[in-house]
């Protein structure tokens, strides 16, 4: 690891693998429940992700690549994007692109969960 | 060192990819018409050629993924392993790639 590794946290470290973890889990899931669906058609995704048992995977699925995500884009910006202020700058794009990110996911989601 | 390098090119992909899932998810949440001018996007073949990409990223970075979580807890370090689990992640990935085109 870089000598700028050390500037970040364990808890950096832990989340990253913890997520990592996760998205085994639920990157498999989706995957598999897209190809198990046949119909990728409006009607037939609507009905599939209304239901429960599929809006709760798909909500902890988006949030976990979107945190799992921004800790990544944060390690190669800090590992390739020098100079404070352009680093600072991007780090802080990065978080704000990610929220927004996981805003709109959301906003979608708990409308579809919802049957809005 | 190579494989280094490529689990942070595609976990960048992925990123971008990301930003399709969220698109495709809000205009599922819209509307029937919304949701079919981008399954037209994304079925058309510029469409289809990214989505391979973004899955080839997906397996590579997973496959990768679980490679690194096994050098975490102290397991494969030696060289002989580092090679083999190297081209067991760029078989298994190029693999899975393959078996995913071919069921859809």
């Amino acid at each position: 690891m870089s000598e700028r590794s050390s500037h970040r946290g364990s808890g950096h470290w832990w989340a990253q693998r913890l997520t990592a973890v996760a998205l085994i889990i639920l990157g498999l899931w989706f995957l598999m429940s897209i190809l198990l669906l046949q119909d990728l058609g409006f009607d037939a995704v609507s009905v599939w992700l209304a239901r429960p048992s599929n809006i709760i995977p798909m909500i902890l699925t988006f949030a976990t690549l979107v945190y799992h995500s921004q800790l990544g884009v944060q390690v190669v910006i800090e590992d390739y994007v020098h100079g404070p202020t352009i680093q600072v700058f991007s780090l802080r794009a990065n978080v704000l692109g990610h929220v927004l990110l996981a805003a709109a996911g959301m906003l979608a989601l708990v409308k579809i969960g919802f049957g809005l | 060192m190579t494989l280094s390098i490529l689990h942070r090119m595609t976990g960048v992909a992925l990123s971008v990819g990301l930003i399709i899932l969220a698109i495709w998810l809000t205009a599922l949440s819209s509307s029937a018409q919304a949701y079919g001018q981008v399954t037209a996007l994304l079925g058309s073949f510029v469409g289809r050629l990214l989505l391979m990409a973004f899955s080839f990223a997906f397996f590579f970075h997973l496959c990768n993924g679980i490679r690194h979580l096994f050098w975490d807890v102290g397991k494969g370090f030696e060289m002989r392993q580092v090679t083999a689990s190297a081209w067991t992640v760029v078989g298994a990935s190029l693999a899975l790639t393959l078996w995913l085109w071919l069921t859809l």
